[in-house]
Formats: C-alpha cells, structure tokens, sequence
C-alpha cells in the first residue's frame, strides 16, 4: 500500500492504495464516485472512461499510479455550477439512454470528440463513438445528440 | 444550458425503495420522507439515501403485501401528491413512465404530481417483475383499475364532506369541487393526505385485482398518448443514480467466481496457500463444483480469483460439438421432444402436385444476453434477515427462489430492485443474486458478487442454436400452396427464472432434477396457405447441467431465430414466383377473411401496407439487376405477430461486395401495439430493439471448441457498434384496428415485437441487392464476402 493523492473532479483525496490497482476500482471504491463502471475489465467497452488531460480514457485497464496529480474528471464533474453540459442537456432532449449503464462511457467520449473538433461530421462521430460499445443499442439516439449538443456549443 | 433540477417524482423513487417501514413512516408523514417528497429533495446517491439504505438494514421480517388492499397500491401525500406502487421493473423502456401515466389518468391528477415504485418486493405487491413485454398488456390493467377505484373511494369523501351525490362534483388534477359551486373544493391530499384508504379490493391475483370503480373510457384519456420525458433519464446522465452495482454497505466483502476451465469438469482440490498471501484475502467457499474467493477489497477478489490454484478432472466426454460442427450435431440427433405438428391440408400431396417445389436450410446460433455490465447483486445478512440489492427483473422470483435454495423463511427474504445494466429475460442476474445470497449467508457479512466479463459472455443464459428445414410448393400462376416447417431446437433444458434448483450455483453444487422441455417454436404470422404443415423438435447436447450453454428466455424467445427461416423462405418464395415480395405476402394475407378478436389479419395488412408507403417501396421482384461498382443496394420486408402486436419492417442495405460488409442505411418500421401510452418512448424502444436485432444478425454468435466457450469479450463476441448504427430509422405508429377509436382499445406489449423481423428483413435486402441468399446468421463480413464470392458477385 502506498500513499497518493488523486484528484478528481476539482477535488483532492488522499489514499493509501495498492499502486498496481486499476483506477477505476479507486475511484468506485475509495474515492466514492460511481459514473465510472465496470465493464469488461479489458478497456473493449468504455463503461468505465473518465477524462484525463482532455483524454478518454479507461480507468478498467490504467494503474492508479499512472495518474497521480492528473486531473481526472468523471460524469459526475461533467456539470458547471449545476449547470448540465450541453451533451448532458442533449442526451435528456433525445431522451437517448435506454437502461443507461454504458451513458457514462458514451457521454465522456463524446465530449472529448466534441472538445477536440467542434463541427464533426456524421462520419467522424461514428468513428470517433466506434469503440464505446452499447447493448441496448441507443447509437442512434446517440449520434443525434452530439448533433444537437455540436449545434449548442458552435 | 439548463440548470439541474430534479422534480420530486424524479427522485422520490430511490428514496423510497428503502424500507417498508420507512414506507410505513411515510404514511404516518414522517419528518424525514417529507423532506424527501419537498421541491428541496435530495439527489439519488445523496447521503440522505445511504442514510436510508442504511437504515434499511435493521427492518424486516418481510410479509407479503396484501394486493387486495388500496393501500398497496396508491399513497397520497398532503401535498396532494401521489406514489404508484407497482410490481415491475423497468428495464430502460420507459415503463415506469408509462405507469405514471395511465395511473395519473384513471386517478385524475397531474402526471407531475406522481411518482412510481417499483419492484422492491417489501415496498410493492408481487406482479412478476418484467417477462414477455406484458408491462402495459397484462400489469397495466390492475393498475389502471386500482387508480380509478381511489379516485372513487377520494370522490365519496368528497360527496361526504360537501353533502352532495358524487355525481354532482368534478374533479381535475387532484382537486374535487362541486360542480354547481365550484368554491367548494378539496384536495386529495386535503381528503387523505398521509392516512390511509382502508380499502379492501376483490380479485383472485394481481391480474384481476380491482375495485368497484370503472375505467375510463379511452376518449377520456388524457395523459395517455403524450410524451411525458422518462423520469429515470435525468439521474443517467448526470451521474447520480444510484445503481445495484453502487451499493455499499458496512463491513463488506468482495466475491469473484472461480468457474470450471472446461465444461463439466469435477472439483478435485484446491490449493488455498495460492491465494493466502494475497493482503485482504478472507476466504476460499467451495462446495460441490462452486467455488469462490473473497476478499476485503474488490481488486484483492480478482487478483486471487486469477490466481487461486484449482486442480480439476475433465468429464470422461466432451461436453459439446464445437460450434464449427453444431448443425450437423442437431440435424443428426434423435430429438429429446417432439411438438404436436399443426397441420392444415395435405402438405405432402400439394407438394407433389406443386409446379415448382423450394427447400431451404437455415441455421441460428446460440446467441447470449452477453449483458453490457456482468452480473452483479449485494445480499446483506445482518440481524438474520437477508436483503439482497439486485437489478434483475424479476425480483420477487427472486426473493422465493433464494429463501427456497437458503432455506429461509421467505418473510425474512426481501430485494430491493435498481437499476442494472441491459437484462431482456433470464440473465445471469438471478444467477449472481443467488451466490451472493448463498456467500453472504456463510460468512455473515454483506456480500459484493461480480461476474467477470469471461464469465458473462461465456456462462449467462443463451438463446437456443436452431437448424430449420423448410419446404414450399408454388403453383403454375406463382401461388404458394404448400409450406412445410421442420425446426430443431438446442433447448432440451431451459432455464427457468430463479429456480433454487437449476441457477447456476444449485447446479454446480449437485442438485438435479428433470430438465424443463424447453420450447421449439413456430412462425406467427397471419398467412392463408391451403396446406401447411409445422413441426417442431427440442435436441439435447451431450452435457444438460453445469453446462456454459444453458438455455433460457433471451428478448424475444425464439422469434428472431423462426421469423428469420420462416420469412427468409416467405422471401425465396417470392423470388421464386417472380412476385414483388410485398404483394406476395399481401396475397397471403388477403387470401382469407378469418379473423380474430384481435382483429390480426386486419392489422396484419395495415401495418404492411404502412411500411411499404413510408418507404416508398416500388413494386418489383428481388433481386435486383447486379449493379456495378464496389456497394450493392437492396431493400428487404419481413412482418410478424407477437401475441397481440404485429410489426411490418423493411431494411434498406449496403453490401459491399469488396469486403463483405453489411450496412443497414435506412430501418423503417410500422407497429401495432393499440393504445398507445408514450410515442416517445415507443419510439425509442422500437429504434433500439431493432438495432439489438440486428447486432444480432450481422454479429452476434456464441463460439466453442469441444471443451468450452470460446466467445469471452468483446473480441471475440463482436457486437453493433456505432458505426452500425442506420442512418436513418423511421417509425409508424399504426393501429390498425377496424375501430381503433372504440372505447376499450387495450394496450399491448412492445419490448420484443421487432426482434422477429429485423434478422429476416436484413437477410433478404442482402439477397435483393446480390441475388445471394444467406440461410445462416450472423452475416458477418467474411462469412457475407465468402458466400458473394461463390456466387461469382465479389
């Protein structure tokens, strides 16, 4: 065990942690956050993504030593001041998620898609969404969401 | 931007699935549910909920609610708010939302001013959980009856309070005044607010259950047929739902399951000094073939799970054929169970006599829930009751079928439902409900089971693997006058929803019984042919029990498998009479006026006739002249009953003829499920349900080799993914009712009808746009590209 600090969503929490530990199980397990969910394990399916220096990344496969004193931001530090983000406020305007486990994954990664271009076109959000996995199957809803939230932020 | 606002119908829920006594509170207005119930109320997950959950702990025994009483039902607040309290699970289609609505309607009270519990079997009275889409079609009614039988009950009060006959007042959202002084007025909450009706209701189940009130007639529906925004949607995206997967609790352990390497392998020994030094380890629990670690910490279960040394004896024959030679296994083996064949005509003489005879084999592979988060449950043992925090869908299935296998008094077994990941019918849930159950109770401490995801797509109930043969004979004017159906089913054990004697942990610890015959099943649709002749057949594989390929309910049992053969050939039929496939199937359709109560070969027609108009379908025969250039195009229909929905889908794809990719660009879809209670929604989940179909068709296979599952991520059992996804989806809403204004209109299901077509209307766009017929799903690109390339079109 060993001690680190971890920042998440603005805040500062100080573990004592088996380095080797998947991130994800920290931030479910010690940090008490829970938008971040297990999966698969084996970074397939991005239920489990936060965001890492402007990154989608997996917490299922990344170490917790990897991140010390990165910021890492879950669902949960996706609102302002208690202001929903816009893919947020879209996805409730689609009405996108079905049961809604897999949203966390589909929400980080489309915002870092958005964050880095703005305008995507159709073919560029399916691509860029193509390794965030859904088994009810609510791409489509998905797709229009990020078109509406792009509309919003341009 | 909008701010973040939670009505108190959106978080009530949560809170309230706490306790029964907290319910009991509740009614006596407890300070603390009030609180909850205030415009200020706590998120989901805040520390109020834990506090809840918490409390939870200390409460029980458990009795079955009473559902002859009003009480059960409905609870209204003095802030003339009310809370439905329902025996089902919402799966993610919205059918909370829906119980809201028709429950507001027949209560007359503002949707706004309602929420809905559910499924949390001290809180709710026992309507099965989720099963066959029957949310609206079977559950809706009591509800919708027990609603308006406390509007009844609330308007004799009134009548009382204000001297006048109940037929001399009005009532509109939740407000009663006389009619002819409209000064006089009461609220519900005013009427009852925190007391209870101390109403008893007649009726031999949760079925019948009903009051002295009546319904309303349709046209006085008003909630019903808007779009109410799901309730459950804010807390998904913001993070702060509280899931089964979330709960925590004081002094609770971690458990990973330890599953046999091959199937129907013996338990030997165990070398517990393999996982001994791990920090955290608890211990080692095996009995019979089950074993499992636990540990303090989650990562510490995995770890020693990985690592725990197990020495097992392999079964003396192999479990299984492996995948690659399924079909052949099945076609050649002496069925276990044979069905009644239904028989119109004489097949075998219109065959003969026919001018022209098709036969045509088609195959499906098991196919699994393969759910998006592994099974999962927590049960707490503490102050010797059992709670177990669960997502699966039948809860209370569940409750009786632990305290069954614990041998524990079922009053002191509750679940508490929440929210899961995707679970269409019997998933490993119940499964890990069990073990947890089983852990918590020989360690004594609240017990976190997790399925890893090997475990998940390897062991989770799967679809049966079927083979068909099929026949048909058209006569010399292209008129189909003989269709022969013969299916085997892999599904000699199917597996029922938590029996104590057949979940998995039952299974691996000895317990046997008499395998449940599962079901072979036959093509619904409405179709008048002079002579047909339908069978079906049940086959068994080598291993029954502790066998990865356990069979059992998977969304649709059995439709997409049958509707894929049956409309497929429907499909080669037509090709074969040179017939445009839409008005080969209306011919059939129109070839006999018998209908039914339910008006099928009507609607039948209507939804046909609407799918081919909402596409724009152009009357011709498929395939298609070969076009040049890389992308082939075609279109497809396939139309299928289940119960009293029909469905008329079309697929419209692009083959690529290079690599062999499928894309459906465009699903339209014209549906009849009656009244509807939420467009919206209905929308959505008909969008969504084809797109599970059709992961389905182009990807989904359960592979094995002669030991074991081979299939055990993501990898190696592909799913849709967003680039599937169709450009575009459209979606008619018809009812095709005769009369489709008439005052009792029912509500039927829709969770499952488009999972029949999607497989069939996909298989014959590809065959419109290649002239190649494909009999086997999944149609994935090199299975697609090997069969153009034999047939000279790649």
């Amino acid at each position: 065990m060993s001690k680190i600090t971890l920042n998440v969503n603005g805040k500062a929490h100080a573990l004592d942690v088996d380095l080797s530990t998947p991130l994800l199980y920290i931030l479910r397990n010690d940090v008490g956050v829970q938008g971040p969910r297990f999966g698969c394990g084996l970074g397939q399916c991005g239920a489990c993504t936060v965001i890492i220096k402007g990154e989608a990344v997996r917490s299922c496969t990344r170490p917790v030593s990897a991140v010390q004193g990165a910021e890492i931001t879950t669902l949960e530090g996706l609102a302002q001041n208690g202001v929903l983000h816009p893919l947020q406020q879209a996805w409730i305007d689609e009405q996108v998620p079905q049961c809604g486990f897999c949203q966390n994954g589909q929400i980080l990664t489309a915002k870092v898609l958005l964050d880095k271009n703005p305008n995507p076109t159709d073919a560029q959000i399916r691509q860029g969404m193509a390794g965030t996995l859904c088994r009810c199957m609510t791409y489509y809803r998905i797709q229009a969401a990020i078109k509406r939230a792009a509309k919003v932020t341009a | 931007m909008t701010p973040i606002t939670k009505t108190p119908a959106e978080i009530e829920p949560v809170v309230e699935t706490a306790t029964e006594t907290s319910r009991r509170d509740f009614l006596k207005t407890s300070g603390l549910l009030v609180v909850g119930f205030s415009a200020m109320a706590v998120a989901p997950g805040s520390p109020l909920v834990e506090v809840m959950l918490g409390a939870a702990q200390g409460a029980g025994p458990y009795p079955d609610l009473d559902f002859l009483q009003l009480d059960s039902w409905i609870a209204i607040r003095q802030d003339n708010t009310a809370t439905f309290y329902v025996g089902k699970t919402d799966l993610g289609q919205g059918t909370g939302t829906a119980f809201r609505q028709i429950m507001a309607d027949e209560l007359d009270i503002a949707y706004d001013r309602t929420s809905c519990v559910m499924g949390t079997t001290d809180v709710t009275v026992d309507q099965g959980g989720s099963g066959g889409s029957d949310a609206l079609q079977t559950d809706g009614w009591p509800m919708r009856r027990v609603a308006a039988e406390a509007r009844r009950v609330l308007l004799d009060m009134a009548s009382q309070r204000f001297g006048v006959r109940s037929s001399e007042l009005v009532v509109s959202d939740g407000v009663i005044s006389v009619q002819a002084d409209p000064s006089k007025r009461v609220t519900y909450g005013d009427l009852i607010g925190g007391k209870k009706f101390n109403v008893t209701l007649t009726g031999k189940n949760t079925d019948t259950t009903t009051g002295l009130a009546k319904i309303k007639d349709v046209q006085q529906l008003k909630v019903v047929g808007q779009s109410p925004q799901r309730y459950d949607i804010p807390a998904k995206v913001d993070g702060s739902l509280k899931w089964a997967v979330d709960v925590k609790l004081p002094g609770m352990v971690h458990a990973r399951n330890v599953k046999p390497p091959v199937a129907g392998a013996t338990l030997v020994s165990i070398d517990e000094s393999s996982v001994r030094g791990i920090p955290g380890f608890v211990k080692v629990v095996s009995k019979g073939n089950y074993v499992a670690v636990v540990c303090e910490r989650e990562e510490q279960a995995i770890r020693a799970a990985q690592q725990l040394k197990v020495n097992w004896k392999k079964p003396a024959t192999a479990p299984f054929p492996t995948s690659e030679n399924l079909y052949s296994y099945m076609r050649g083996a002496t069925p276990t169970f044979s069905m009644e064949p239904a028989v119109v005509g004489n097949t075998e003489t219109a065959l003969a006599a026919s001018a022209r005879v098709l036969q045509a084999d088609y195959e499906v592979p098991f196919q699994g829930h393969t759910a998006f988060g592994p099974a999962h449950a927590m049960a707490d043992p503490s102050n010797d009751q059992l709670t177990i925090y669960s997502n699966d869908m039948k809860s209370y299935g569940l409750r009786s079928g632990v305290a069954e296998f614990l041998k524990i008094p079922r009053d002191r077994v509750r679940v508490i439902w929440m929210d899961g990941p995707q679970a269409y019918g019997r998933t490993a849930a119940d499964d890990a409900g069990f073990e947890a159950a089983f852990l918590a109770k020989e360690l004594g401490r609240p017990v976190r089971m997790q399925w890893m995801r090997h475990e998940e797509t390897a062991w989770d109930t799967k679809g049966p693997a079927y083979a068909f043969t099929l026949r048909g004979g058209l006569d010399a004017q292209g008129n189909l006058v003989a269709f022969d159906y013969d299916a085997r089913a892999a599904d000699h054990h199917h597996l029922g929803y938590n029996e104590f004697d057949t979940v998995l942990i039952a299974q691996l610890t000895g317990m046997r019984r008499e395998p449940n015959r599962g079901g072979a099943a036959t093509p619904s649709e409405m179709y008048a042919i002079p002579n047909r002749r339908m069978a079906a057949h049940v086959v068994s594989l080598p291993l029954v029990w502790e066998t990865p390929l356990r069979t059992g309910n998977l969304r649709d049992p059995n439709g997409p498998q049958v509707t894929f053969a049956s409309e497929s050939f429907i499909d080669e039929l037509a090709a074969a009479a040179k017939a445009d496939p839409v008005e080969f199937r209306m011919k059939l359709l129109t070839a006999s006026t018998a209908d039914d109560s339910g008006f099928k070969r009507a609607r039948s027609i209507a939804v046909v006739k609407a799918v081919a108009e909402k596409f724009g379908w152009e009357a011709r025969p498929s395939p298609r002249p070969l076009a040049t250039g890389d992308i082939l195009t075609g279109r497809g229909i396939a139309y299928a009953y289940r119960n009293q929905t029909v469905v008329a889908q079309i697929a419209e794809v692009e083959v690529n003829r290079r690599t062999g990719r499928v894309w459906v660009k465009r699903f339209v879809c014209a549906h009849d499920c009656g009244l509807i209670v939420n467009p919206e929604t209905l929308r959505r989940t008909l969008e969504c349900g084809m797109l599970y179909a059709l992961s389905r068709a182009l990807h989904e296979e359960v592979r094995f080799d002669a030991e074991k599952v081979t299939s055990v991520d993501w990898v190696t059992h592909p799913t849709l993914r967003h680039t599937d996804a169709p450009a575009t989806i459209d979606v008619v809403m018809v009812n095709g009712d005769p009369n489709p204004s008439r005052p009792d209109l029912p509500h039927y299901g829709a969770g499952e009808t488009v999972c029949k077509t999607t497989l069939a209307a996909v298989g014959n766009a590809i065959f419109d746009a290649t002239g190649v017929r494909l009999r086997r799903v999944p149609f994935r690109d090199a299975r697609v590209l090997a069969a153009l390339k034999s047939a000279g079109v790649a």
